[in-house]
């Protein structure tokens, strides 16, 4: 605090009901209004999906294969069928002419292998807790308890878990047709000139450890039919895409389906996919007619919920003697895990653009390769394919400026795009609309003290302190607001990345917002009830927004990517124009003008000119009574709109770290944390606030804490928190945020998205941090997560840690 | 995750409970916090037959002054352990340690003498009991014993209480003037387990260190005490740096420690040493 003083500057302190301003000058977007779900999230009074009680209701338990490969040789469920509740007991034979195989909707390459993936296993498991069977019972225990009792006899199949040595000739087979799931490859420029000649090359490779997302409510399903209709509650992320994938999947008519995602606790991507689960709970209660009911268990999520990231990256930069980068080479191995889900394959493709960054350069080549393992499948997760790749080209700017001698604030100053030279356009072909790299940056050394922090690096070093200090350096962008649909297209995905949103004007004027963006802790509620309100000069409060049901939001694309606002949002803003036109309409036929002659503000349509007006509430209430309205007028003020953006938005940031590193235990502490975000305009700071601690935390996480670690033969090691370790609130430092506001030119709300800004910053930051803190002594990587035994054998390796008595020999388990 | 089934019972009396324990033999377990039963339970690592909840059995709950000793209830919860007067004036090595057990909800859960009888060598206590040569009151329906805690922890999660022994109370011996206390904690996260404790205590006469006791958390199957420190660290004077850090080198000898995700052996052994140097300079310089 003292060294913020120092600098003249205070960061932002965000009050509720503060109005910092937003686009247009609006009274309610850009004002930090507390979110209206808040007080329902919070205390639970509202219906998530295991609250869900429905008469006759039945439980499902799935017993689930303890072996990461194998072939199943015997099934005998006729004791657990005797068990006490057991209503039913079902095996992979029971569903295989039914099940069908869960969907990959993203077949990035002409070579991609996508195998069957059936939802419940009936001739070969491919990874540890693969559905094998499961029972059906009148209570949870009951089912719970039955499983035992399923007899299961396997032959066990080498397990490959290692991606490497996965594509070695020799190596067991995931499946018949080999490892190797797809190769994608990318290039702009002339690579080989690029690297010819250049003064320095930088070649490193990063290890994105397999994370698992720990959204605070576990996935549950309730599925239910009467015979002829089914409806699916799910806590799912895309209660739409879901609907679609289900009825392909199952068969079931896709008007014979509605999918329910309720209040929804956290996704973070974990939620963005078609579940064995949701397909055999629906096979379920087909079979049996009555309503069933699943709710995992953490243990059983941290196998189950699909994992994240998995990626060995080696990257290659070029650069002049004077810092300038000439180009950049990345090969990417990702770990697919045993199947293909929703979007696995095509999450390396989301960063497949983003290793270039924010800086200028002649040349770019990508390859990436999918293998397959005896794993739990990989797909989203916050971020998605972004921060690996801001991680490895953040990393390999701050080796390189190392190698050069470098301030690395200096060396990306020499290479990133320049405000001036907005819109730009890539060496990956993204056209960037808009940003401010030199001004984020500024406020962010500014907020940070950096070269007070520098000089007390300095001081540590000289004195040799056990306790060293680091600075680490992120300067990030990434690429939100999925998507353009025809880009999508380009790309092979499966589905389009418009979103709808309808906007319904009710007699007494309130208003009910239809959104096909399905929140799960967003805050929709909140920021499309601003946005309405400024829209429609309506009260805050008499906004209503409805979601995740596909009975009453009937379209959307769902919540991921950092799309809700940008696109959702967007189509928000549309539908309300077309109501306002509506309007218009009426209010002129109601004061006898030329709808050209109206004027709306702040909730009033007036004959310009004249005093004479009506409010919305009234022209809405007039529509309602229709007994005076223009000829040919259909009695009606609501309207649809879909939006379909030309361009993605590109958030971005600048991010410093200080870490003090402890020598002597190779314990590390976050001394200091500034986040300088720009995310364009801000429909509600305070959300904002949120996603970005939130998401600096999950990245501080991955950068410290989470790894998922197998053995040798492929059984997931920390299936429960206390060996998955999460940060709490006391585990991460506070956080000196601010922003600076340069609006997207691509929508008209100038927004650019914030979910996952913080995530894909942070986790570079943090690592910098400790190498820098320790690059005297010899060290160029920790590997993440940066534990403290990880970073006292680095040190030890270096031959620079201290010594504590007797030197050892013992090494232990590797 | 789901527990099996088993019956559950909730004494009001410690009489009450010695019967229930009595007639029920090795299928009953004793119920306390339930911060480490419970997950067990749900993990469906242990299957008991019949639960004894101790959490009405008020005559187990509380903290005393017994002269040459503090008797704490094996009942008394983290919480109130930290926040008595007479633990803090008396046994603030006890205080200092309960302070860093996980978070304040397990705090106000969890009991002394129910993560000293789950002799989890992780966890916290068992090395200060160590340290403090605490003394461990045992009640069977065959009557009342008393075990030092040298004899206490016999392997991992295992005790020397009979199956119809339950621990009643702890005696914490006043240790009197001129000691000072320390308990060094190196975690991951604030609600994991140590990787490495030291519990320091340290007697100080003109200037230099008279006695020490020092015990390990998780440096093995039990607690274990540092006894070669103990003796090295004799007769050092207090701003002797080297001397302690020479007595600390000392601290993993005779420790077999456990393998695991968060460290292996010979990075345990390397903290021992360290956090055991850091344990005595600071038990050395507080009052």
């Amino acid at each position: 605090m003292t060294e913020q003083l120092d600098a003249g500057v205070v960061a932002r302190q965000i009050k509720e009901g503060d109005l910092l301003g937003g686009p247009g000058g609006g009274r309610e977007v850009g004002r930090a209004r507390r979110r209206k779900e808040d007080a329902r999230l919070v205390t639970g009074r509202t219906q998530w999906t295991d609250n869900i009680q429905l008469p006759g209701m039945l439980y499902v338990a799935f017993l689930r294969s303890p072996m990461a490969h194998a072939r199943i040789t015997r099934v005998d469920t006729s004791a657990a069928r005797t068990q006490p509740g057991v209503v039913a007991v079902y095996s992979g034979q029971d569903f295989a002419a039914e099940q069908g195989s869960l969907p990959c909707a993203w077949p990035v390459s002409e070579d991609i292998v996508i195998p069957d993936h059936p939802p419940m296993a009936v001739t070969e498991v491919r990874y540890v807790g693969e559905a094998v069977a499961c029972v059906v019972a009148t209570d949870r225990y009951k089912a719970a308890d039955a499983l035992d009792a399923i007899e299961i006899d396997y032959e066990p199949l080498d397990a490959v878990t290692d991606m490497t040595a996965a594509l070695d000739e020799g190596s067991p087979k995931v499946h018949e047709a080999g490892n190797k799931a797809f190769t994608w490859k990318f290039a702009q420029g002339d690579i080989d000139a690029a690297f010819r000649d250049a003064a320095v090359v930088i070649d490193r490779t990063y290890v994105q450890q397999r994370l698992i997302p720990s959204a605070m409510e576990p996935r549950a399903v309730v599925a239910q039919t009467d015979g002829d209709s089914f409806t699916l509650h799910s806590a799912t992320q895309i209660p739409h895409v879901l609907r679609v994938m289900l009825a392909l999947t199952t068969g079931i008519p896709e008007h014979k389906l509605r999918v329910i995602a309720p209040d929804v606790g956290g996704g973070f991507g974990s939620k963005l996919q078609v579940t064995a689960e949701e397909v055999l709970c629906l096979l379920i209660t087909r079979r049996l007619g009555k309503p069933v009911k699943w709710t995992e268990s953490r243990s059983e999520g941290n196998l189950t919920v699909h994992h994240g990231r998995d990626q060995l990256q080696r990257i290659s930069v070029a650069a002049d003697a004077d810092g300038r980068i000439r180009g950049v080479k990345v090969d990417l191995l990702a770990d697919m895990g045993a199947y293909l889900m929703l979007v696995t394959p095509g999450v390396p493709l989301l960063g497949a653009f983003m290793y270039s960054g924010i800086y200028k350069m002649d040349a770019y080549d990508f390859t990436c390769t999918g293998v397959f393992t005896t794993k739990m499948p990989t797909d989203a997760y916050r971020g998605a394919g972004r921060p690996e790749a801001t991680f490895a080209i953040e990393r390999a700017v701050d080796e390189l400026a190392a190698e050069l001698g470098m301030d690395p604030i200096e060396l990306r100053r020499r290479n990133w795009i320049r405000h001036s030279e907005f819109p730009y356009t890539t060496i990956c072909g993204l056209t960037y609309d808009s940003g401010n790299y030199e001004a984020a940056t500024d406020r962010a050394l500014a907020l940070f003290g950096y070269d007070k922090l520098r000089a007390e690096q300095a001081d540590r070093r000289e004195r040799d302190d056990p306790v060293q200090l680091g600075i680490g350096v992120s300067t990030y962008t990434e690429m939100c607001g999925l998507a353009p649909s025809r880009v999508l297209g380009s790309l092979a995905y499966g589905a389009g990345g418009w979103e709808h949103a309808g906007v319904r004007v009710l007699p007494t004027g309130k208003v009910e917002v239809v959104t096909g963006t399905s929140p799960h802790g967003q805050g929709h509620e909140t920021a499309w009830s601003q946005i309405v309100a400024d829209a429609l000069g309506v009260p805050f409060e008499d906004v209503a927004v409805i979601h995740g049901d596909t009975s009453s939001s009937h379209k959307g694309m769902d919540t991921y990517g950092s799309r809700s606002l940008v696109v959702g949002g967007v189509a928000v803003v549309q539908a309300c124009e077309k109501v306002k036109e509506n309007a218009k309409q009426v209010a002129a036929h109601l004061l006898e003008a030329s709808p050209d002659d109206i004027e709306f503000s702040r909730g009033e349509f007036r004959v310009r000119g004249t005093g004479a007006s009506r409010t919305i509430q009234e022209i809405a209430l007039a529509t309602f009574a229709a007994h005076n309205l223009p000829d040919g007028f259909e009695p009606r003020l609501d309207a649809d709109a879909t939006f379909d953006p030309d361009n993605f938005s590109f958030p971005h940031g600048t991010h410093l770290c200080a870490v003090e590193v402890d020598t002597e235990t190779g314990a590390t502490k976050i001394r200091s944390y500034v986040a300088v975000d720009d995310v364009g305009s801000v429909v509600n700071p305070l959300i904002v606030e949120g996603q970005v601690h939130g998401g600096i935390a999950q990245g501080i996480a991955q950068a410290l804490f989470e790894e998922a670690v197998h053995d040798a033969d492929g059984n997931l090691l920390t299936t429960t928190m206390a060996d998955y370790l999460l940060p709490s609130a006391a585990d991460l430092p506070d956080y000196t945020t601010d922003r600076t506001e340069t609006p997207a030119t691509t929508n008209p709300l100038g927004v650019k998205g914030v979910g996952e800004a913080g995530t894909i910053a942070s986790t570079p930051a943090v690592v910098n941090a400790i190498v820098d803190a320790l690059r005297p002594r010899g060290v160029q990587d920790v590997a993440m997560p940066c534990t403290p035994e990880r970073v006292w054998r680095v040190l030890d390796q270096a031959g620079t840690a201290p010594r504590a008595g007797a030197q050892t020999t013992e090494g232990g388990p590797a | 995750m789901i527990p099996a089934s088993f019956d559950y019972v909730r004494p009001s009396s410690l009489d009450e409970a010695l019967e229930t324990l009595h007639d029920q033999g090795e299928e009953a377990k004793v119920l306390a916090g339930g911060q480490s039963l419970l997950p067990l339970l749900r993990l469906r690592l242990a299957y008991p037959g019949t639960l004894v909840d101790l959490g009405r059995v008020e005559e187990l709950r509380g903290v005393a002054d017994r002269g040459d000793h503090v008797l704490i209830g094996a009942m008394t919860t983290h919480y109130d352990v930290v926040t008595s007067p007479i633990v803090r004036e008396h046994c603030p090595l006890v205080a200092l340690a309960t302070a860093t057990v996980a978070d304040p909800a397990v705090r106000h859960r969890g009991t002394l003498g129910g993560s000293l009888a789950h002799a989890d060598p992780a966890g916290d206590l068992p090395a200060v009991a160590r340290a403090l040569d605490m003394e461990f009151v045992a009640r069977s329906a065959g009557g009342e014993r008393v075990i030092p805690a040298a004899d206490f922890f016999l392997d991992y999660l295992e005790t020397a209480l009979d199956p119809g022994e339950i621990l009643t109370g702890i005696r914490v011996p006043k240790l009197g003037p001129g000691w000072g206390f320390h308990y060094e904690k190196f975690h991951r996260t604030a609600q994991a387990w140590a990787i490495v404790g030291v519990a320091a205590a340290v007697r100080r006469s003109n200037g230099a260190i008279e006695e020490a006791r020092v015990a390990l958390t998780n440096m093995g199957a039990t607690p274990v005490r540092a006894t070669g420190v103990e003796e090295s660290v004799r007769g050092a004077e207090l701003g002797a740096n080297g001397a302690l850090r020479a007595a600390a080198s000392r601290a993993d000898e005779d420790t077999e420690p456990p393998a695991d995700l968060h460290a292996r052996p010979d990075y345990r052994r390397h903290l021992a040493r360290v956090l055991t140097h850091r344990a005595l300079l600071a038990a050395a310089g507080t009052g």
